[in-house]
């Protein structure tokens, strides 16, 4: 059933590209309606799933018999979680692009594409047919920023593009080693992710085969110092593409070297446990000083990404069941906070004011004329700075109390980075909604700023509630993500690996 | 000899003769009143009725499968690989019809079928002397098709470039045969590994095998032998230049492969990393490298997209190359999927090229602006030939990559020798993605110009594009349906 997420999607792309030009109400209507079933089918596979521990086998049939690949999908735990955030994320990506009027069905389309790769990597289990889905969310991912993006889109869209293909690539090394290598071992060819992580690989293999593998991914999830496509490919985005990165994208990646890299090479891993700590740690610290002293609003936005998708790899790194079932949780948590906070300034704010710049929002007092978005901001604020009651705290938390065990001195410099959290974000509501500089507004706005729209309200509404389910009652969540830890592909993996 | 054996084994080259000579006697007596079009329409139809029943005729395949020891090899691969120049050659000829380069129709068909021919024998070949008349009678075919349009004098000029070049290489190829039969005392493929075993590391050898590398590397546009590529590729009227990038990529490939590991069977040597032995395996190593090299770095800066088209061919042969050295079955397998996916490909793109230049009247990259909105389903086919090339899945272009490069791999599997060179396609090959997005930016990123009026595009070249984008499409979904003929 969950398949049908990646169906509906795709068939929600043939269905507008079909449309006429000009058809732009229907398009975000097709849009939505597709995006809605995927979400409805995404929740309802989700629910019908009776053992998170296992991988549910969805479909299974030989696809390239000579390689040993198969057209796999199955869903475990650790999917679910993911699923279901896509489904939330497009859902709330078309809400907030409601606005779209330039070339609207193609923006549809794309989109759409985007969504039905990201629901094929969470869902597969093959590890040829992961990385089909997996670069197949760069051509749309390229072209929504190019097309629609704003500020010096075809520079942010082109890089991200060269990233992802540069990440993606290095993973295909690695891929066709691993091919290689397992077909020597076994004798026979296989891309099965169950089968491969039966396997030992040779410690010398996993040594430098991990790496690989892991930055390959780790590129797409901001992993400092490859993170610099993050902030410029997010400000340049249209706010549901900024949206759909920071909010599923940079999960894939996560994701990728999660259920991939650290599942097949558990030994590569212990090896280079600390450093990816190191990088974790040192991404958690600069991105959130970063966002501390930004002009641009996005550009906090942007860099508090790569800040908290630190935690989800350092939770990564940990080796241990908390630690990486709070990786899982934040990815969640993050994919549905960073999207609202996108909006906010994407959306609710820059589209209206057309201005970015802390210093011409100062002047507005927004606060006063789009209550509403100055309320989202701050929800969505506290919400990631990890208040508790919402979805972030019990994330980090985990990631915190699991970094703890591993490495308890970088867990400091991390709990230094949560502070710095709640500096930039509150540095960021006094400069764009409550600013004092009382300058008198006669600034030329002869139009009052358009008030909230009701998608937008409903978006907002729907992410905010997430989140705040995930903080009260996290064990919705644990109770998928949990067993599917305890289950044998991640024996391996946590088994001493606390130390 | 039975004549009649013979006749029997070539019947689709006898066939495609007898269409020749039908399509320029018709071109010459009925067609003589018909404007360019219908000339290219009528004759085209022609073309395509002697294709078919050509690959009838490979179909049945009721001769021998040696009736001349080996002047004319007749077995199920190189049946299947008839079959699919003559598809190429449809498609070309389907290319063609939309341009207006030439008004001498009939010859232009004809050689186009001549080539055809020579490229089949060329497959069906396992004998020096037939290998090199085949590949003459292409060549040739070939180099007057580059200089067709006579309007332009960069055609001539790209001509007489191509045929000094081929000239020189076949000299080279000629000279390294005759060392071969010098060698070995004889001119079969199967004599020749006889005769050269046991000989030992001979310095002539080595000079055979640089010769022949020499020989083919200018027919697969391998550097150092590539300079050519880019104004063949730039001056030929469109579809010559598909033709060239395409049915002749096939056949020579299949060839080099068929020379280099039955002829040269134990002189093979080792790519290996640290671990080199010499033979040609390093010589096409060599080559491998700078093609990938050269051909991906230069085509960044390319400003014509029928040039970057040339400098990824020549990236793309550094790709294939890897699967010749790979010297197992299923590197050539590998190679045969590749080349094949990446001729319907590469055909396709120049088809989109084809009626970009005759809207716009160029080939720059900036030509190309706004396409997606002046024929959408233009642009769409381009997305889906240009992406394949970058290797994008699910296009068969990274399923042939794939293929290609685990091959590759898995010729030295205990020991992984080969990764670095693979490191170095998938590097290359990142690289290559750069240069393919920037003619997709301006087709769909970039406006057109004011007011320029949407591109009309031939029925005929609609059908053949959206069949080749289809193929593109559904080979790199279900590889198995090609993988499994080859």
């Amino acid at each position: 059933m969950l398949a049908w997420t990646i169906y509906i999607s795709f068939i929600g792309v043939l269905v507008l590209m079909l449309l006429p030009r000009e058809a732009a109400r229907a398009a975000r209507i097709i849009a939505l309606l597709t995006a809605v079933a995927g979400c409805g089918v995404a929740l309802a596979g989700a629910l019908q799933q009776t053992n998170p521990g296992e991988a549910a086998t969805i479909v299974k049939v030989p696809w390239i018999p000579s390689l040993g690949a198969n057209y796999y999908l199955a869903a475990d735990g650790i999917s679910l979680v993911l699923v279901v955030l896509t489904g939330l994320a497009a859902v709330a990506g078309i809400l907030f692009s409601w606005n779209v009027e330039k070339r609207t069905k193609e923006f549809f389309a794309f989109y759409l594409a985007l969504i039905g790769g990201v629901y094929g990597v969470f869902l597969s289990f093959d590890v040829l047919l992961l990385f089909v889905f997996y670069e197949l969310t760069i051509i749309p991912k390229y072209f929504l920023i190019a097309r629609w993006g704003s500020t010096r889109k075809e520079y942010g869209a082109m890089k991200l593009a060269l990233y992802s293909f540069v990440g993606s690539h290095l993973v295909l090394i690695g891929l066709i080693a691993t091919w290689v290598v397992a077909r020597a071992q076994t004798g026979h060819a296989s891309l099965d992710l169950l089968e491969l992580s039966k396997l030992s690989f040779p410690a010398g293999f996993q040594h430098w085969v991990f790496p690989l593998v892991f930055v390959g991914f780790a590129i797409l999830a901001g992993l400092w110092p490859f993170h610099t496509w993050a902030p410029t490919g997010h400000v340049a985005a249209p706010t549901a593409g900024s949206m759909l990165l920071a909010g599923v994208v940079m999960k894939l990646g996560a994701y990728g070297c999660l259920r991939v890299a650290m599942v097949l090479f558990p030994e590569g891993v212990r090896e280079w446990q600390w450093a990816i700590a190191a990088l974790a740690v040192i991404g958690i610290v600069y991105g959130a000083g970063v966002a501390l002293v930004q002009r641009d609003f996005k550009f906090v936005i942007g860099y508090s990404s790569v800040s908290h998708m630190g935690f989800v790899l350092l939770g990564l790194a940990t080796l241990n069941a908390i630690g990486l079932s709070g990786a899982v949780l934040q990815m969640f948590s993050h994919g549905i906070i960073a999207g609202l906070l996108f909006a906010v300034v994407g959306r609710m704010v820059y589209d209206r004011t057309h201005t970015r710049d802390f210093n011409d929002l100062q002047t507005m007092q927004l606060g006063k004329l789009l209550p509403f978005a100055g309320i989202t901001f701050v929800l969505a604020g506290v919400a990631s700075m990890g208040l508790p009651g919402f979805s972030g705290f019990v994330a980090e938390l985990q990631v915190l109390i699991g970094s703890w065990h591993a490495f308890p001195k970088m867990t400091l410099l991390a709990g230094a980075g949560i502070v710095l959290g709640v500096a930039y974000i509150l540095r960021a509501w006094q400069k764009a909604f409550y600013s004092d500089t009382t300058v008198p507004d006669n600034s030329g706005h002869d139009h009052p700023l358009d008030p909230i729209s009701t998608p937008e309200r409903i978006g907002a509404a729907m992410l905010l509630a997430a989140s705040l389910v995930i903080g009260l009652f996290p064990g919705l969540l644990l109770n998928w993500i949990q067993p599917c830890l305890a289950s044998p592909l991640f024996e391996r993996l946590l088994k001493g690996g606390t130390a | 000899m039975n004549y009649f054996e013979v006749l029997r084994a070539a019947a689709p080259e006898t066939v495609l003769a007898i269409t020749v000579l039908f399509v320029l006697a018709a071109d010459l007596i009925v067609l003589r009143g018909a404007t360019v079009r219908g000339r290219f329409l009528m004759g085209g139809m022609l073309v395509v009725v002697g294709c078919l029943l050509a690959a009838v005729f490979t179909w049945l395949r009721f001769g021998q499968p040696d009736p001349l020891h080996g002047m004319l090899i007749v077995d199920p691969r190189t049946d299947f690989l008839k079959d699919v120049l003559l598809a190429l050659t449809v498609f070309t000829v389907l290319i063609s019809t939309a341009g207006r380069f030439t008004e001498h129709v009939g010859e232009y068909l004809a050689l186009v079928l001549l080539g055809t021919i020579g490229l089949m024998l060329l497959v069906s070949a396992e004998d020096l002397l037939m290998i090199f008349i085949a590949l003459e009678l292409a060549s040739l075919s070939l180099y007057i098709l580059t200089a067709f349009n006579k309007r332009n004098a960069r055609s001539s000029e790209a001509a007489l470039k191509y045929f000094l070049f081929g000239g020189m290489s076949a000299a080279f190829l000629l000279f390294g045969f005759s060392l071969l039969y010098g060698l070995s005392g004889s001119t079969h493929l199967q004599e020749i590994a006889g005769g050269l075993a046991g000989k030992g590391a001979d310095p002539l050898l080595y000079v055979a095998i640089v010769m022949t590398v020499v020989g083919f590397g200018f027919k697969v546009a391998a550097v150092p032998f590539h300079l050519w590529a880019p104004d063949a590729y730039e001056g030929a009227p469109t579809p010559s230049a598909a033709f060239i990038a395409t049915g002749s990529k096939v056949a020579s490939f299949y060839l080099l492969v068929k020379i280099l590991a039955v002829g040269f069977a134990g002189a093979a040597g080792s790519a290996a990393w640290k671990n080199g032995v010499p033979g040609w395996v390093p010589v096409i190593a060599v080559v491998a490298i700078l093609s990938m090299l050269l051909g991906n770095l230069t085509a960044i800066v390319q400003t014509s997209v029928k040039r970057l088209l040339a400098y990824s061919a020549i990236a793309h042969a550094g790709y294939m190359l890897l699967g010749v050295l790979a010297n197992t079955p299923s590197g050539q397998s590998a190679l045969l999927f590749y080349v094949i996916t990446y001729a319907l490909t590469v055909l396709g793109a120049f088809g989109v090229v084809t009626v970009v230049e005759e809207a716009t009247g160029g080939d720059a990259i900036k030509d190309f602006a706004g396409l997606s909105r002046r024929a959408p389903l233009l642009s769409l086919c381009l997305l889906v030939f240009l992406l394949s090339l970058a290797g994008i899945p699910p296009l068969a272009g990274f399923i042939g990559k794939f293929f290609l490069f685990s091959a590759t791999v898995a010729a030295d599997e205990q020991n992984l020798g080969l990764l670095w060179l693979v490191v170095l396609a998938i590097v290359m090959s990142a690289v290559s993605f750069y240069y393919y997005l920037q003619v997709l930016k301006q087709a769909y990123v970039v406006d057109a110009p004011e007011d320029v009026p949407a591109i009309r595009v031939p029925l005929i070249l609609r059908l053949t594009l959206l069949v080749l984008a289809g193929l593109v499409v559904l080979l790199g979904c279900a590889p198995g349906l090609l993988l499994n003929q080859l």
